[in-house]
């Protein structure tokens, strides 16, 4: 059964519809919670794009499943008992990330709804044999705003490192030019307007079974074996 | 010379661990202990001294050092690994092999004062361990005189705050991800009722 077939089976059987996003197929969309009649929709779980495994020896197994299976629904489960039965029950999740950001008394709901959408983003981020040469458009724009591949893995690494606890470190698209970005604990670039093209997360909780305090090590490991620069290319606005 | 003396002259230096790697064993493994402070303890001291090295911080003690840079965004990179440093030497104390159990009186008729029993005290830390979104810290505060939980992001700690630190937790995920992974929760109640060094938390009563 084809994914497609799979997807047009699930909306019949739940009966309500997919909100999609403006990338549908990866985002953390809503939709039915099975089993529930009459069920608010709920945001699930996007499937991961590769097997748990497939990321070896750079991200090991172990680490994708406390990663996602683990973290990722975590947030994504918390997301949906905090908003089951607000306004925000059953709207895309960028609008609730964009609504709830800098509000202190949604601190909780930003914080769930963004580590949702910022994971999900992660994981699009990388693939099995990535870090391949740039090619085309992107590469002449990390070239007119980096000076060079080389000059933007290093401010790429240097933002990863110098970001003090958890957090993600992003490449981001401000017009014409790229910036790298890094942001604290669940902030994300959607929340202030800027179009994430990637973005590498930089919790312990990304590293620590692999690398241990050897962030450095990990974020290398991604730029050189695992970052998906057609995804980010996608992208591209 | 004078101790103080002594300390000015001097790099700051990485406070040895009051127990063996392994003393904590089960509830906190040797490995853990092994990279939490040989590399991360360790590695905040080190870039303080580098960081520090020929600046009016140099000689400074810890505490003096955060004073002066808490909240300046200039001075984020002293600041953090100095207070890191602090926070961690201060960790390391609030635990002990077989800690836990019952405070000394003096301490518990403090806890009963802030909270109305030891229970409540420990769920309330316990619960802000648990919720400390991303990194940080949860403490146990003497707030003038009266002991308070408080909760802190990254390096910060009470003593910006112009309270006084009596124990704390360690909610950073390097503090519990090799034993634990995402059972952050579960670190906090093994540490609460097995490793809480009650003992040292009284003598920061004083």
């Amino acid at each position: 059964m084809s994914a497609n077939i799979a997807r047009t089976c699930l909306r019949m059987l739940t009966l309500l519809p997919l909100v999609s996003l403006a990338i549908s197929g990866w985002a953390v969309e809503p939709s039915a919670m099975p089993g529930t009649s009459g069920a608010t929709a709920a945001f699930q779980l996007p499937p991961l794009p590769y097997a748990q495994d497939a990321l070896e020896p750079y991200v090991s197994a172990r680490t994708m499943s406390f990663h996602y299976g683990k973290h990722h629904q975590a947030y994504v489960d918390t997301l949906n008992k905090l908003i089951a039965g607000t306004p925000w029950a059953g709207q895309p999740l960028e609008k609730v990330v964009a609504e709830s950001a800098d509000a202190a008394d949604k601190a909780a709901v930003f914080n769930n709804a963004a580590q949702a959408w910022n994971h999900a983003f992660f994981w699009q981020s990388m693939k099995p044999g990535g870090g391949e040469k740039l090619a085309g458009r992107l590469l002449e724009l990390v070239e007119k705003s980096f000076g060079g591949f080389e000059a933007f893995k290093d401010a790429f690494t240097t933002a990863a490192v110098a970001q003090f606890g958890s957090g993600w470190v992003w490449l981001v698209q401000d017009g014409d030019r790229l910036k790298v970005v890094k942001t604290l604990n669940a902030d994300t670039p959607m929340a202030h307007g800027q179009n994430a093209l990637l973005t590498c997360d930089v919790w312990e909780h990304a590293y620590y079974l692999d690398y241990q305090n050897r962030r450095k090590d990990f974020v290398q490991a991604f730029l050189d074996h695992l970052v998906n620069w057609e995804f980010a290319a996608s992208r591209l606005k | 010379m004078s101790n103080e003396k002594l300390q000015s002259a001097s790099k700051q230096v990485l406070a040895p661990l009051p127990y063996a790697e392994n003393a904590l064993d089960p509830v906190i493994s040797a490995r853990t202990i092994g990279f939490h402070y040989g590399k991360h303890h360790k590695g905040y001291v080190d870039n303080l001294n580098n960081l520090a090295a020929g600046t009016e911080y140099a000689g400074m003690t810890l505490e003096k050092i955060i004073a002066a840079t808490a909240g300046k965004v200039d001075k984020a990179a002293i600041f953090n690994n100095a207070a890191q440093a602090w926070n961690h030497t201060f960790f390391w104390r609030s635990l002990r092999p077989k800690g836990g159990g019952e405070p000394p009186a003096v301490l518990k008729k403090k806890i009963e004062a802030a909270f109305g029993t030891l229970d409540a005290c420990k769920k309330e830390l316990a619960t802000a361990a648990t919720t400390q979104f991303g990194s940080g810290w949860a403490w146990l505060a003497l707030d003038d005189d009266k002991l308070k939980v408080v909760k802190t992001g990254n390096a910060d700690s009470p003593l910006t705050k112009g309270m006084k630190p009596v124990l704390t937790i360690d909610v950073w995920e390097h503090a519990y991800y090799l034993d634990y992974q995402n059972r952050r929760a579960d670190y906090i109640t093994a540490v609460i009722d097995k490793l809480i060094n009650w003992d040292f938390a009284t003598k920061n009563l004083g």
